[in-house]
C-alpha cells in the first residue's frame, strides 16, 4: 500500500505542476494586456507601467515563471486587485462554506443513489427499474441553476420554510436552514448520477459466476446483493463519483449563486465581474489543488475497495 | 447476452450504406425511448429553424406598457421586464442554444476522435502523454474552465464555442481510443497494412466507420452537456450580450424578478430541461444498443 500511495502522490505532484504551468501560460497567452484589462481603456501609459511593475510583468518570462511557482508553493497567491486582501485569506474565508456544501450533498447523493441503483439492478426491467431510470435521467438533465431556482421558488418564496439568502451560520438551526435547500439541490443531482452508475455496475456484477455460486451455495439473497455483489461493483462507482466531483464543483458554483450562499462560486463570479485578475489566478490554483486531492482520495479509495489495486 | 452476440458478430467493415441504416434502426428499436428523445429534439430544431414563422412577436420588441405581464392569449408565456414577449424570445433563443451546442460538439467530436484514434493507433509514449493530458482536462471542472476562458477572451459566440469545445474533447478521445486499439489488431487491418495502405487511409476508411456509432452516441450525450454549459455560462453573465435572447440569459433576467414574475425564469428553465432530457433519452437509448457490440469487439 505504501509504494502504491507514494506512486500516486508523485503523480499528483506532476499533475499539479503541469496545471500550474498551464495556468501561467493561459494567463499570459490571452490576448490583451492584463494591466490594461485591470485599469480600463482610459488608463495612462504611466499607470500601465506601474501596474506591470506591481504584477511583475516587466521581468523576464522565466523569472516570472519561477516566482509564480515559488509563490504558489509557499501559498502566496498575491493580493486581490479589488479588496486588497491576500487571495489566500479571501479563499480560506469562504472555503469551509463550499467544502461543507459539497460534502453534505455528496453524502446525500451516496445515501440515496447507491440503494436506489442496487434495487433498480435487482429489479431489472420491472416497474421500479423503469421509474428509477427515468427519474435519474431527468435528474441529471437538470441544469443545477434551474433546479435551484425551482427549489428556491417553492420552498423559500411560496412557502417560507427556508431563507431566500442561505448565508446564516452560528447556531445549529441557522446552519441547517442555510444548507438544506442548496444541499438538496446538489444532492439530488448527485444521487441521479450515482444511481445510474450503481445500477449498471451492479447489473454487470450480478451476472458474474461467483454471484451464481454464492446463490447456489445458499447465501441469503440480501447478503449476495449487498455484500458479494455491491463490494465488487464499488470500483466503477468510485471512479464515477471521482469524475463526478468535477461536475459537482461546477454545479456548486451555480447553486451558490442562486441561494446567495458564500463560497468559492460566489468568489469566482465576483472576481470575473470585477476583472480581479490575481484572484482568478488564485482560484485556478485552488480548483487544481481540489481536483488533484480528489483524484488522490479516489486512488486511495480504490486500494480499500479492491485489495488487488495495491499490488498493481 | 447470447442474442446480442449473434446479432452483431458478422458485421464486416466498412459497412455498406443499407446495413448501416438497418443497424441504426435496430439501435433505435432496442430502446424505444430514443425515438421519443429524437422526436422532441427534432421539434425543437424545427422551432429554431422556423422561428420567424412561429414567434408571434419580435423577440426584441419592447413595450413599456406591457411589462411583466402574466401569460395571456396574446403573450403565451407573459412578458419580461422590458415588455418583450417571452414565448418569442424562447423560440429565438433556441437558435443560439442549438448553434452553440451543435457547433462546439462537432468540433469536440472531430478533435477528440482524431486525438483518440492517433493515440490508440500509435501507442507508446505518444499515447501515454496524450491520454494523461486528456485525463487532466477531464478532471478539471469544465464549467470553471469554460468560465475562465470566456471571461478572459470575452463572451463572443466564437469564444463560447471554443471554450465548450475544449472542455468536451477528452471524452471523445477516450471513446475513440479503446476501439481503435481493439480494431488495430484485427485481421482486416493487418490485410490493409500488407496491401501497403497508408495510415491515414486505414484510419479514415477502415477504422473510423467501425468506431463511428459509439462516437455518435457520445455526441448526443455531450450535445446535451454543451447546451447546459452554454446556458450556465449565460446565467452567470458570460453569455451573448443582451438583448440577444439566450435561454440562460433569460433565466438570469427572470431570476431578478423571481419574487413577482416567477414564470420568466421557469419558462426558459423548462425549455433547457426538455432539450437536455430529450438528448439524454436519445443518447442513453442508443448506448444500450451500441455498448454490447463494443464489449463484444474488445
Amino acid at each position: 500500500m505504501t509504494a502504491f500511495l507514494i506512486r500516486r502522490i508523485g503523480f499528483a505532484f506532476v499533475t499539479l505542476f503541469a496545471v500550474l504551468t498551464l495556468v501561467f501560460v493561459i494567463v499570459r497567452v490571452v490576448p490583451g494586456d492584463p494591466a490594461q484589462v485591470i485599469l480600463g481603456d482610459q488608463a495612462s501609459r504611466e499607470a500601465i507601467e506601474a501596474m506591470h511593475e506591481r504584477l511583475g510583468l516587466n521581468k523576464p518570462i522565466v523569472t516570472q515563471y519561477a516566482e509564480f511557482l515559488g509563490n504558489a508553493v509557499k501559498g502566496d497567491w498575491g493580493t486581490s486587485m479589488v479588496s486588497g486582501r491576500p487571495v489566500m485569506s479571501e479563499v480560506l474565508s469562504v472555503l469551509p462554506w463550499t467544502i461543507e456544501l459539497t460534502l453534505v450533498s455528496l453524502v446525500l447523493g451516496v445515501v440515496l443513489g447507491v440503494p436506489l441503483g442496487v434495487w433498480a439492478a435487482v429489479r431489472r426491467n420491472r416497474f421500479f427499474d423503469y421509474v428509477t431510470r427515468i427519474a435519474s435521467l431527468l435528474g441529471l438533465s437538470f441544469p443545477a441553476f434551474v433546479s435551484a431556482i425551482i427549489l428556491l421558488f417553492l420552498f423559500a418564496i411560496e412557502v417560507h420554510w427556508f431563507p431566500v439568502i442561505s448565508a446564516r451560520s452560528g447556531s445549529l438551526s441557522a446552519w441547517t436552514q442555510s444548507i438544506t435547500l442548496p444541499a438538496i439541490n446538489l444532492g439530488l443531482i448527485s444521487a441521479a448520477y450515482i444511481t445510474r452508475v450503481t445500477r449498471s455496475a451492479m447489473l454487470e456484477v450480478l451476472s458474474e459466476d461467483y454471484v451464481r455460486t454464492a446463490r447456489a451455495k445458499g447465501v441469503p439473497a440480501s447478503s449476495v446483493v449487498w455484500r458479494h455483489a455491491l463490494r465488487n461493483a464499488l470500483i466503477p462507482i468510485i471512479t464515477v463519483v471521482g469524475l463526478y466531483l468535477s461536475i459537482l464543483i461546477g454545479n456548486s458554483v451555480l447553486t451558490e449563486i442562486v441561494f446567495s450562499r458564500p463560497g468559492l462560486g460566489k468568489l469566482i463570479v465576483g472576481a470575473l465581474n470585477q476583472r480581479d485578475y490575481t484572484m482568478l489566478q488564485g482560484m485556478m490554483v485552488i480548483y487544481t489543488l481540489a481536483v488533484v486531492l480528489v483524484n488522490l482520495l479516489v486512488d486511495i479509495a480504490y486500494g480499500f475497495a479492491d485489495p488487488r489495486v495495491k499490488l498493481g | 447476452m447470447s442474442e446480442i452476440v449473434a446479432q452483431t458478430a458478422p458485421a464486416a467493415p466498412p459497412a455498406p450504406a443499407s446495413t448501416a441504416l438497418q443497424a441504426t434502426l435496430r439501435a433505435f428499436n432496442t430502446n424505444k425511448a430514443s425515438w421519443i428523445g429524437l422526436a422532441i429534439f427534432l421539434i425543437v430544431v424545427a422551432a429554431a429553424i422556423f422561428a420567424p414563422l412561429i414567434a408571434p412577436h419580435d423577440p426584441l420588441d419592447q413595450d413599456v406598457l406591457d411589462r411583466l405581464k402574466p401569460p395571456s392569449t396574446d403573450h403565451l408565456l407573459g412578458t419580461d421586464y422590458y415588455g418583450r414577449d417571452t414565448f418569442s424570445r424562447l423560440v429565438y433563443g433556441a437558435r443560439i442554444s442549438l448553434v452553440i451546442g451543435i457547433v462546439s460538439t462537432l468540433i469536440a467530436m472531430a478533435a477528440g476522435t482524431l486525438i483518440g484514434m492517433l493515440a490508440g493507433w500509435r501507442g507508446g509514449r505518444f499515447d501515454t502523454i496524450t491520454m494523461q493530458i486528456m485525463d487532466m482536462l477531464l478532471a478539471f471542472p469544465s464549467l470553471i474552465l469554460g468560465l475562465i476562458i470566456v471571461a478572459m477572451l470575452g463572451p463572443s459566440i466564437q469564444n463560447i464555442i471554443a471554450a465548450i469545445a475544449l472542455t468536451s474533447v477528452p471524452p471523445f478521445a477516450r471513446i475513440a481510443r479503446a476501439p481503435t486499439i481493439a480494431v488495430k489488431g484485427r485481421d482486416f487491418v493487418e490485410a490493409c497494412r500488407s496491401l501497403g495502405f497508408s495510415d491515414t487511409r486505414i484510419l479514415s476508411v477502415h477504422i473510423l466507420p467501425n468506431i463511428f456509432p459509439e462516437i455518435l452516441v457520445m455526441g448526443s450525450l455531450w450535445l446535451a452537456n454543451a447546451i447546459r454549459t452554454e446556458a450556465s455560462l449565460a446565467f452567470i453573465g458570460l453569455g451573448l450580450k443582451p438583448p440577444t435572447p439566450t435561454w440562460g440569459g433569460m433565466i438570469r433576467e427572470g431570476f431578478e424578478n423571481i419574487l413577482d414574475s416567477a414564470w420568466l425564469a421557469m419558462a426558459p428553465g423548462v425549455a433547457i430541461l426538455i432539450v437536455v432530457f430529450a438528448l439524454n433519452l436519445l443518447g442513453d437509448g442508443l448506448r444500450d444498443a451500441v455498448d454490447p457490440k463494443l464489449k463484444n469487439e474488445v
